[in-house]
């Protein structure tokens, strides 16, 4: 049996297997088909200042090899999880990750200080890349100066690892990620969504309520790894991958490509049990390859 | 409603059987092992095999429950490719299946229940009036189909109880909608269930509220995880705001729902 365990930051996670936010809820709905201990970290659902009601249904439609969501971050905000779904899901043996989304600054820093005091929160990760908010959200991760006042706000008031989720909607993502690094984030994580797009050509309507919204599964699978490729060789802060991961193979092309970690997203809805068959997948591969340690692995492309 | 834990299982079609040309009744068996429990009105999310473009789940009503065969039945209409990929299968073949799902219906053991149906949307009643008979009481079916020949498992209804019938083109019973037959229109039941198109749904929604029936409907809104893990499936409630058709339905009583009617 190898060693699973990988660092992010000052953080130490188990095995580098996570689930993204948004697909798995509070990991609570997946309690009765895995056991959660067994995860390196749950990242829980977009977390806001205020309450959100989210988007208008329809939210998602099936795209070839993935789906496009529109659910614009539907949460009962910050207190609301304090109060009820972190007492229940902190006696949980795994990292867990808040994910913090906002309109404006003051609303990020206004949930980081409100997280900053829970012990059993592991760290936080920075939304800067939501597609399906109107404002905040994706505008932040999109331009150097809005991703460095962002994550430099969010570093103030939050003492804890701080990953910020990148968006993969940019010309050159490296620079958007060297200005979070600079401003203070301990770890990078990416691809959010990619913006897109579905018509009804029989009713010549778009499918999603708000026209666009946000690119996952498999299909976005190669472009993602192609950006941890280029950010892990950009930076010196450990880079969390994601995008389109289905199994354990899937999860090492990201670490190949640089990744120190995994998360695995819209593949919950396929298989709720992928994280786990891919826990020991990767193991069963470090065996084979003769290797006893994750680390070992990460950026180990041979090119 | 007791809170029935999820199983992800395969299975082996044993039976498939065509029912007109875009309809199939599924009869599957766990590859090992007994069916969960499972509660009328509650759903599937089927993997869909031999499917190159499809890729999410699809969700599927338990039309029945057959303990003594140890059988999962399920109807499934060819709508696109995954169901028709369902339709199509083979005894013999594997499906990957996560159950049960949702909330189902309310069993009431007050007053007889009309339980209205349309289209696929007949595939839960079935398994709800057993269950209602079972209990004792007096399950009645109100069953709308476009032709005679889009009449489903109409055997298997009337072993349970009355049967009435309409039919868009007046090929058998009533001619018209659900709502025009006088079993509705008289409004002598205590309870309406309903499952079946939306227009057909909001008619008999509008019909019971004027008359004051207690009435609940099977919502079908689209899914990905159907466990209340992505937020996709939302219904505007009256009290609660979006709240997730596959965790709190996809059963809803009409009160609770936002619609104009
Ligand atoms: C709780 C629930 C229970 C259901 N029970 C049954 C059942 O017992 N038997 C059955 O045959 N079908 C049932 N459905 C509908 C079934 O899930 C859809 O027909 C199926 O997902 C379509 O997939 P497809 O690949 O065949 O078609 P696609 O190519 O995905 O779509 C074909 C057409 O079907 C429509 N469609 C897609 N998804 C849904 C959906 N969730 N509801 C309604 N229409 C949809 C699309 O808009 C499109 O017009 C149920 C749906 C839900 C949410
Ligand atoms: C339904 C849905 C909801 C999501 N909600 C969030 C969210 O609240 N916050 C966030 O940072 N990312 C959210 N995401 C993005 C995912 O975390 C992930 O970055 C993206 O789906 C790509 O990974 P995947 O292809 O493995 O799904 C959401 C994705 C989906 C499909
Ligand atoms: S389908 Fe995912 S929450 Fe209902």
């Amino acid at each position: 049996m190898a060693n699973l365990s990988v660092n992010i930051g000052n953080l130490r996670l188990k095995n580098p297997v996570m689930t993204a936010s948004g697909t798995f809820g509070y990991g609570e709905e997946f309690a009765d088909l895995i056991d959660l201990n067994q995860l390196g970290g749950i990242i829980v659902k977009g977390t806001t200042r205020m309450p959100r009601q989210g988007n208008p249904y329809p939210r998602m439609v099936e795209t070839p090899s993935g789906m496009l969501n529109a659910v614009g971050l539907q949460n009962k905000g910050v207190d609301h999880f304090v109060e009820h779904i972190y007492p229940r899901i902190c006696g949980l043996d795994t990292a867990i990750i808040v994910n913090v989304s906002g309109s404006t600054i003051d609303d990020y820093v206004a949930v980081c200080e409100r997280l900053n005091p829970l012990d059993k929160v592991a760290a936080v990760e920075i939304n800067i890349s939501c597609p399906n908010v109107k404002q905040g959200g994706m505008t932040f991760g999109t331009t150097c100066t809005g991703a460095q006042s962002v994550v430099s706000a969010c570093r103030k008031a939050y003492d804890g690892t701080m990953i910020v989720k990148l968006t993969p909607n940019v010309t050159d993502v490296t620079e958007i990620a060297r200005a979070a690094q600079e401003a203070g984030a301990d770890a990078l994580s990416l691809t959010n969504t990619f913006l897109g797009m579905a018509i009804d050509v029989e009713r010549q309507t778009p499918c999603l309520s708000t026209i666009t919204g946000g690119l996952s599964g498999p299909c976005i699978r190669p472009i993602a790894v192609r950006m941890v490729w280029q950010v892990a060789k950009a930076v010196n802060v450990p880079v969390i991958g994601l995008g389109g991961i289905m199994n354990g193979r899937d999860a090492l092309e990201f670490i190949l490509a640089g990744a120190t970690a995994v998360q695995f997203g819209t593949a919950n809805f396929v298989d709720p049990q992928a994280t786990i068959k891919a826990i020991g997948y990767i193991n069963d591969y470090l065996d084979r390859h003769g290797l006893d340690s994750v680390p070992q692995l990460i950026g180990a492309l041979k090119a | 409603m007791t809170e029935n834990k999820k199983h992800i299982l395969d299975f082996t079609v044993r039976q498939n059987l065509r029912l007109g040309t875009n309809y199939a009744l599924l009869k599957l068996m766990p590859t090992g092992g007994q069916l969960p429990p499972c509660e009328p009105g509650q759903f599937a999310q089927v993997l869909v095999p031999n499917s190159k473009n499809t890729f999410l789940r699809r969700p599927i009503s338990i039309c029945n429950i057959d303990p003594n065969e140890n059988l999962l039945w399920l109807l499934v209409r060819r709508a696109g490719e995954g169901t028709a990929a369902l339709c199509d299968l083979h005894e013999g073949e594997t499906l990957n299946v996560m159950l049960p799902l949702g909330h189902g219906f309310t069993l009431h053991r007050d007053g007889t229940t009309l339980l209205v149906g349309g289209g696929v949307g007949v595939a839960p009643l079935l398994m709800l009036g057993k269950v209602l008979k079972e209990q004792g009481m007096q399950p009645e079916f109100l069953l709308g189909a476009r032709t005679e020949n889009d009449l489903l498992m109409l055997d298997k209804f009337n072993e349970l109880g009355p049967v009435h019938i309409t039919t868009d083109d007046g090929s058998a019973g009533v001619h018209g909608v659900v709502t025009r037959h006088p079993v509705l229109t008289g409004g002598n039941m205590a309870h309406i269930a309903c499952c079946g198109p939306m227009p057909m749904m909001r008619a008999v929604a509008a019909l019971a509220r004027q008359q004051g029936i207690d009435c609940e409907v099977s919502l079908e809104n689209l899914m990905a995880c159907g466990m209340g893990a992505c937020l996709c499936c939302v219904e505007d409630t009256a009290d609660a705001g979006n709240v997730c058709v596959c965790t709190e339905g996809p059963v809803f009583n009409i009160n609770r729902l936002k619609w104009q009617i």
